[in-house]
């Protein structure tokens, strides 16, 4: 047993062997060149980057389709697009919105691109799934839109309740089209929830124990428990819809013993922990900038932490209160208006924790921190519309219409988009080795909040005076007119605050200042390497001794030698202490993911049409799969000549 | 010159960590909990449907006979028996065992086209039709769900027993066919309470 540890030694380095190692390392880790090379990527910083480029662009899309409705209600009874297509496009909206753009770029695009910078190894794990989970995600998105665009778009609201989406009432194959971008969709979120906590758990950087992981990661990680455990509630639901409109099954079918509120039960245990699935990365990244601008450590890390757990756990026990209208009994609504006003206790946690470290640091005000201060005041607005509707009577009276369309865009835009912004704010430098104009981000970052703020908030005032969501139209004489044209208005601000920022970007990408490794000076791991990281992250891989890895690190701050640097070689920690316990090969690019991509999205957009698809579609699947495992002679022998097998 | 150029740093020497680890040590172990987790979950909101489906329900089965007990019970004799040979190739497996491994998977490739066959006869009697009732759904899609871990365990343990017989023997193998050996068990567990579900559930809760 003793001789399988890591030795803490000395060793010389030098400048000239350092170089020569960057050289051999960059080699070794590098993506494919070419074309074919592309699909054959696997680094998480590619991957990630992907992940957020095309979930921005349909951030951009969803968002135009938004334009298009205020358009249509700027004015009363106004026919410029009609009542099918309306529902199609609010569908597209919140679909879009929910399922392409909230939770792949909060919780996919971030914690694939960040984790494993954070926790200090070289690639996240299991990276060729990763590869596929993106795929899956771009190919799910295509579909969607293609069917948009020939008039197939789903028009049943973005959650499809039974019996309207059924085989009944719901004709064609708009609802099918919704039903298997569900799939995609929580395919790819499922698999990048087993990677982030398999690289949480096993590749962080010696000594980072659990005490000391940064606040962001906590975040990911309880957002992919979440997403383990509530996703299947979307997939049992929609498969049971998929199945009762091409398979001819009855689950939702009241004549003859299905029922249409299973659907709404199945849904919303998943629908529920899904908007915590958004806002929780959004917290993190809070807690991140709060601490790097206040420069201080976060106050109260454990408050915080626990208060992310609690939410993780609370979440699950609300989902019945989306369905008060519903005529369930009175006993459940008294319960889940509890459980409901209950999340107030870990969010006020956390809200009293940033308060506390940036009045007792020292803050510096730049446009990271900005968008934070953005998001404490939308946030806290829609939080306090949250106890509104937690309450029955309340619910019952606002239900369906503008007041709640109102509260969740401030929770949603307030707790994930607000937050997102300072997250590109903050992290652009890393990503791209350019600053971003802070110039240009305070007016997009005003043009933003104002907007938000005129386009959302009178929307209460219209849910109260009985104006329904998901209308195409209203009366001119229903005293609706004039807020609606407010925020019609407040739109183009919105419009422009987002134009902004891409010009910000556009230029910055191109004339930006070069960003040093650490501009912010902040703690976090990912800021001890070069902006851009190399394919190999760090060239020395490094220790940790405290909560923010810089800030704490010892004088002589030891680095990692010992592995196999002519393979992708990272090495493994306990989960407890981060002690090093073992090392593991990363797999090599390959152009298997995709492929296993292209069958699976054929054999999804198949059963559409016909169910015997999945059947036909399992067999090059299998082959698609065998492939992607099978190892290369080269490396097996390799391998086995170093196999130094675990004692005990 | 030299001074300027070379620095004395402290280093956590990993050389002597072992790269063959089993169970908790390995990835592998991580992604397959992962995925039994996720699965598992689904299982888990099916067998709620089927209750809550019941709650809605006069009579259970409706108008129609509980599943014939016998194939079911025979292979879930199977389904308990076959750990015996898992976990002699799985215990041997962490010891490099290359004969005792190969002939594990082999007897697993076997077990799974048993379980197959009986799962053939099984859907013959299950006395009920997805398109008639939502009862009949709910069975349908538990056995479905059950049939599809069966066939893709079958699937790689077929695909780990031929990589045994090629070039490819090394540490990660027998790492692979522990982790196959811990997927049956998940497919084993699962298969019990569905059991219960589709078999005894309809005669307890008959009225």
């Amino acid at each position: 047993m003793s001789e399988q540890r890591a030795v803490l030694n000395d060793q010389t380095f030098s400048i000239v062997d350092e170089a020569e190692r960057a050289r051999h390392l960059e080699r070794i880790w590098a993506e494919p060149k070419g074309f074919i090379g592309w699909f054959k990527a696997v680094h998480h910083t590619t991957i990630g980057k992907r992940y957020m480029v095309t979930a921005f662009v349909f951030f951009l899309a969803a968002g135009l389709l938004a334009g298009v409705m205020r358009l249509q209600l700027a004015f009363p009874e106004a026919h410029i697009i009609g009542p099918d297509l309306y529902n199609q496009i609010f569908t597209m909206h919140g679909t879009v919105m929910m399922f392409l753009f909230a939770v792949p770029m909060m919780f996919e695009a971030l914690s694939v691109y960040f984790v494993p910078l954070m926790v200090g190894t070289r690639n996240i794990a299991f990276p060729r799934l990763n590869a596929f989970s993106y795929y899956l995600f771009l190919f799910g998105g295509l579909m969607l839109f293609a069917f948009f665009f020939v008039n197939s778009g789903p028009d049943r609201g973005w959650f499809a309740y039974v019996p309207l989406s059924g085989p009944d009432y719901g004709p064609g194959k708009r609802a099918d089209i919704w039903a298997q971008l569900i799939t995609f969709t929580e395919v790819s979120a499922l698999a990048v929830a087993v990677e982030v906590i398999v690289t949480v758990f096993k590749l962080r950087a010696p000594g980072m124990s659990l005490n000391r992981i940064p606040i962001f990661v906590w975040g990911q990680v309880v957002v992919s428990f979440m997403v383990i455990f509530a996703m299947p509630g979307v997939v049992v639901a929609s498969t049971m819809l998929l199945l009762d409109r091409t398979a001819a099954t009855q689950f939702y079918n009241p004549a003859v013993g299905g029922d249409v509120l299973l659907y709404q039960h199945l849904f919303w245990w998943f629908g529920h922990p899904e908007v915590y699935i958004i806002f929780l990365p959004g917290t993190a990244i809070v807690s991140t900038i709060v601490a790097t601008f206040s420069r201080r450590h976060v106050f109260g890390y454990m408050a915080l932490v626990l208060s992310l757990i609690a939410t993780g756990f609370i979440a699950f026990g609300l989902w019945v209160h989306h369905m008060f209208a519903t005529g369930i009994p009175q006993m459940s609504e008294a319960f889940f208006t509890a459980a409901s006003m209950m999340i107030a206790i870990p969010a006020g946690t956390q809200i009293f924790c940033w308060l506390t470290t940036v009045v007792t640091g020292k803050p510096v005000l730049k446009t990271p921190m900005w968008w934070v201060l953005g998001f404490f005041f939308v946030f806290t607005i829609g939080g306090m519309t949250g106890i509104f509707v937690a309450s029955v009577p309340v619910d019952l009276q606002v239900h369906d219409t503008y007041f709640v369309v109102a509260h969740f865009h401030y929770v949603l835009i307030g707790g994930a988009v607000f937050p997102l912004f300072g997250a590109f704010a903050y992290w652009f430098p890393k990503i791209t080795g350019r600053m971003l104009s802070e110039r240009i981000g305070m007016w997009s970052f005003w043009l933003f909040t104002i907007g938000f703020n005129i386009t959302f908030f009178p929307m209460h005032i219209l849910g109260l005076r009985g104006m329904p969501r998901r209308v195409y139209t209203y009366p001119a004489d229903a005293g609706w007119t004039v807020l609606n044209q407010i925020q019609s208005a407040g739109y183009l601000f919105l419009f422009a605050g987002v134009s902004l920022f891409l010009w910000n970007v556009w230029q910055s990408l191109r004339h930006g200042e070069i960003s040093s490794p650490n501009p912010w000076q902040a703690g976090g791991l990912e800021w001890a390497t070069d902006s851009p990281p190399r394919p190999y992250n760090f060239l020395n891989l490094p220790t940790v001794n405290g909560g923010e890895a810089l800030w704490d690190a010892l004088p002589d701050q030891p680095v990692l030698t010992g592995l196999h640097e002519d393979v992708r070689e990272i090495v493994t920690t306990r989960i407890h202490d981060a002690e090093p316990d073992g090392r593991d090969e990363m797999p090599e690019p390959t152009i298997w993911p995709f492929i296993t991509a292209v069958v699976t999205t054929a054999l999804f957009i198949g059963s559409i049409f016909r169910p015997i698809a999945v059947s036909i579609g399992a067999v090059p699947l299998a082959i698609a799969l065998i492939g992607w495992f099978w190892p290369t002679r080269e490396e097996s022998e390799r391998r086995k000549r170093r196999d130094i097998w675990q004692k005990s | 010159m030299a001074e300027e150029l070379t620095r004395r740093r402290q280093v956590l020497d990993l050389s002597m960590l072992p790269n063959v680890t089993f169970a908790t040590r390995s990835l592998t172990w991580w992604g397959t909990i992962g995925m039994m987790a996720i699965e598992g979950g689904v299982f888990a909101l099916v067998i709620a449907a089927y209750f809550y489906l019941h709650s809605r329900s006069q009579d259970w089965p409706p108008g129609v006979l509980p599943p014939d007990l016998t194939w079911g019970t025979v292979n879930t004799v199977i389904f308990l028996l076959s750990v015996i040979p898992t976990e002699w190739y799985r215990r041997r497996a962490r010891k490099g065992d290359l004969g005792a491994v190969r002939l594990g998977l082999i007897l697993a490739t076997f077990i799974g086209v048993a379980n197959l066959a009986v799962r053939y006869l099984e859907l013959r009697h299950l006395n009920c039709d997805w398109s008639q009732t939502a009862y009949g759904s709910a069975v349908w899609l538990l056995m479905g769900l059950h049939i599809t871990h069966l066939l893709t365990d079958w699937v790689e343990t077929v695909v780990l027993t031929v990589l045994f017989y090629s070039p490819h023997i090394e540490g990660k193998r027998f790492v692979d066919a522990e982790e196959n050996a811990s997927y049956w068990y998940f497919v084993v567990l699962t298969w019990l309470p569905i059991y219960l579900v589709l078999y005894w559930a309809p005669r307890w809760l008959r009225s």
